[in-house]
């Protein structure tokens, strides 16, 4: 197969600050919190039931929700201790969930049950080692790894892209990944190729990111580890949102995934990162997913750094161990400032998906005043799926549902890169996730 | 931590306002505008201020009048303003100029529902306005230099009139008199070397894009030679510069899409070579970007970008690989 020599043409994207201050400073393992708290989705579909109930003793590493469901990814205890509760907590798109609240007693006690998994041959048996290691997408989606490795039968995958793109600002979680773990990266990237029989991996990273392009390079290119030279580097241009996945998907191979269908659908795997490290050392250690590298940052936190910490851990306390604000924060983020969500308080959790936490102090929180669109065409120059934002928008408000179905609004991925050029400072992004509501809500109906 | 602000993402904005935009096409004119006061001596200052302050006046009031949030600040009529001044011949009446402001302001842009909703570009329908109402007034130039400027001084032909009255080609033009703007016309479309520093600020500053000025020269380049015209002298004449560069580029006026412009500017070109060559008048660049003005929703309808992944297959073995 050919490796592309650098990567193909994508379409808009918008030139947002990098932000990257933590990227040259290690991760640091934070001690382990007194308490967690463990919400029963973590992950895109059904949402898992507890095993455990209050007042259990549970060791770190153990299962303490799971589901029936295909589409799920298990719980696991992320501190040893004691179950203090199972309450319905509240997630950042509102919904409420059951959680398991565990009391550390600090001694982080394995499971005895946890030893490393049989060795691994077959595609099934990647896919069920991915479920009972609960990993999900960790580059922010949260979908359970298990369904995305269980290709269908019939499509034939040629490419593994391996995702260090990292397009968002601030966030350098993935960065310190490639750094600090360079070697276990590639372990799982050729543990992974050989059991899907893939020929030809990619590695893209952001051009901003020269020492990880170098690192990985090394690797990658050493003969010993990769004798018929599958696994290449694939520095790919610094414009947001290179990591999206249908923009990566082009980037690397020029294909484009049509809407409504996966990457899997024109031969490509995506696997981030952290995801793909965190299957090697499952395989050798058999260690569930209990523990996530978190940057956090922004103008209100007073020592940005990325830190290690268990899965459940409060986010007020990761800010305390950062040396807590050091202005009032107007702003909380889960995620990067494009595509993360505002949360309403510090008192929530970091769930496997996390990648970064980000707290704005008064400037970096202020929203632009909307006012008339001039129809500069910023947005449609800047849309990566070629749509037309300002078009949408108008459709939302006249809530014509046939624009919205003619205009291609389902295709809309929600980057905010129009918004973000919009010198009107409409809130496009916002319109169109309701028209896309619009739409579901309009389907229900008929169905 | 008592109120913290939740909003959709995305959390990021960048610099541009449509503020800033307006700021950047006013410092893209002012070469023109330096180069009118000049060419034109005093009284072209005069017609600028008289033009920019009954637009920013009239958009103020109207505003008020309609109870509407106030948009002065955006700088647009400002904008208008100047580009109805650089439209005018310096011999105009004030109250003709800012008659033509009010018509610009109020009637094209306020009555519809202010920035980015008119459908044709104010400046441009202001400056018709007045050619079908005061003719002969609007048709008065003077002479480069002719710093007397009264309306009672000498008239001097534009190129253009000369050519059109010199059909058997016995005109011949001076193309470096016409390049740097020494010759009778409009304040600010006699000048083509400032209108191309402005507009190349402008695109240099990415406000406008490349493809609808160049198109619309380019069409009219072409469309020039097959007629057998002379195209290096249909560039230079008339207000085909000032109108490729910011006239037609008119954001609320123009289609937002590449192949939308391109269908738009080759429009404009084709309209403006065709009242040149045929029409009554000597000069069309107005009526043509008008014309196209009105067109640009039937052209959004007809050209609009396909979404991500639903463009035509162009090689189906490659998915193969």
């Amino acid at each position: 197969m050919e490796f592309p020599k650098s990567p193909y043409r994508t379409h808009g994207g918008a030139p947002v600050p990098h932000h990257k201050g933590t990227a040259h400073s290690a991760s640091v393992v934070m001690p382990v919190p007194m308490q967690v708290t463990l919400p029963m989705q973590q992950h895109i579909g059904a949402p898992c039931i507890p095993t455990v109930k209050k007042g259990d003793h549970v060791y770190l590493g153990q299962i303490i929700g799971d589901s029936e469901a295909y589409v799920s990814a298990p719980v696991h205890a992320s501190v040893s201790g004691t179950v203090a509760e199972i309450k319905e907590v509240m997630l950042t798109g509102g919904q409420m969930t059951q959680a398991v609240v565990i009391d550390s007693d600090g001694k982080m006690e394995v499971d005895p049950e946890i030893h490393p998994p049989k060795a691994i041959h077959t595609k099934e048996e990647l896919a069920s080692a991915a479920r009972a290691a609960g990993l999900v997408g960790l580059g922010g989606a949260g979908f359970p790894a298990h369904v995305k490795l269980n290709v269908p039968e019939g499509k034939n995958i040629d490419t593994l892209i391996v995702n260090v793109a990292e397009c968002e600002p601030y966030v350098t979680s993935d960065h310190r990944e490639a750094l600090e773990n360079g070697k276990n990266v590639l372990d799982g990237i050729y543990k992974v190729k050989e059991i899907l029989d893939v020929h030809r991996v990619l590695i893209a990273i952001e051009d901003n990111k020269p020492d990880v392009i170098e690192k990985l390079k090394e690797i990658a290119d050493n003969p010993e580890m990769d004798p018929e030279d599958e696994v290449r580097v694939l520095p790919l241009r610094s414009r947001y949102p290179q990591g999206a996945e249908k923009v990566l998907v082009q980037a690397c191979t020029g294909r484009k995934v049509p809407p409504g269908k996966l990457p899997a659908d024109v031969g490509c795997l995506v696997m981030n990162i952290a995801s793909i490290s965190f299957l090697a050392s499952y395989m050798r250690t058999g260690m569930p997913l209990t523990l996530k590298r978190v940057t956090i940052d922004g103008s209100a936190v007073r020592n940005p750094q990325n830190v290690i910490v268990p899965i459940g851990t409060k986010i007020a306390d990761i800010i305390e161990f950062c040396g807590g604000y050091q202005s009032e924060p107007q702003k909380l983020l889960m995620g990067g400032p494009m595509m993360g969500v505002a949360i309403t308080s510090d008192q929530l959790p970091i769930l496997k998906q996390n990648n970064a936490i980000l707290a704005f102090d008064e400037k970096e929180a202020a929203l632009m005043e909307p006012t008339a669109c001039i129809r500069c065409g910023n947005c449609v120059k800047a849309c990566p799926m070629n749509l037309m934002p300002t078009r949408l928008e108008k459709a939302v408000e006249k809530k014509d549902l046939e624009a919205l179905t003619q205009y291609h609004v389902t295709t809309c991925m929600e980057c905010g890169c129009c918004a973000f050029s919009c010198p009107a400072g409409r809130r496009l992004v916002q319109a169109i996730r309701l028209g896309k509501s619009y739409l579901k809500r309009a389907a229900a109906k008929k169905a | 931590m008592e109120k913290l602000i939740v909003s959709s993402s995305p959390h990021f904005h960048g610099k541009k306002t449509t503020q800033s935009i307006m700021l950047d096409v006013i410092i893209g004119l002012s070469p023109a505008m330096i180069a009118s006061v000049v060419i034109f001596g005093f009284r072209a200052a005069v017609v600028i201020l008289t033009c920019v302050a009954s637009c920013v006046l009239s958009e103020y009031l109207c505003r008020r009048v309609m109870k509407r949030p106030q948009t002065v600040g955006d700088l647009s009529c400002v904008v208008t303003g100047v580009l109805l001044a650089l439209n005018l011949p310096v011999t105009i009446h004030p109250l003709i100029a800012a008659f033509g402001s009010v018509v610009a302001i109020v009637v094209v842009k306020q009555m519809f529902g202010g920035i980015g909703q008119n459908f044709v570009n104010p400046a441009l329908t202001a400056r018709i306005v007045l050619m079908n109402s005061f003719p002969a007034r609007m048709t008065h130039w003077t002479a480069a230099f002719d710093y007397s400027a009264t309306a009672d001084a000498v008239t001097t032909a534009t190129p253009l009139a000369s050519f059109a009255a010199n059909a058997d080609g016995t005109y011949v033009p001076d193309y470096l008199e016409m390049f740097l703007g020494a010759h009778g016309g409009c304040l600010g479309e006699t000048c083509a070397l400032a209108i191309l520093l402005g507009g190349i600020y402008l695109i240099a500053r990415r406000v406008i894009s490349p493809v609808i000025p160049l198109t619309y020269l380019g069409t009219v380049a072409v469309l020039s030679l097959l007629l057998g015209r002379d195209p290096l002298f249909d560039l230079l004449a008339g207000g085909l510069m000032l109108g490729a560069f910011f006239m037609a580029t008119d954001y609320t006026t123009s289609p937002l899409y590449f192949w939308g412009r391109v269908v738009f500017a080759v429009g404009c070109g084709i309209l403006t070579i065709i009242i040149r060559e045929f029409g009554s008048l000597p000069e069309g660049v107005s009526y043509s970007i008008v014309l196209m003005n009105i067109l640009t929703p039937l052209i959004e309808r007809w050209i609009r970008p396909r979404a991500f992944g639903l463009e035509k297959q162009k090689r189906k073995g490659e998915l193969e690989g």
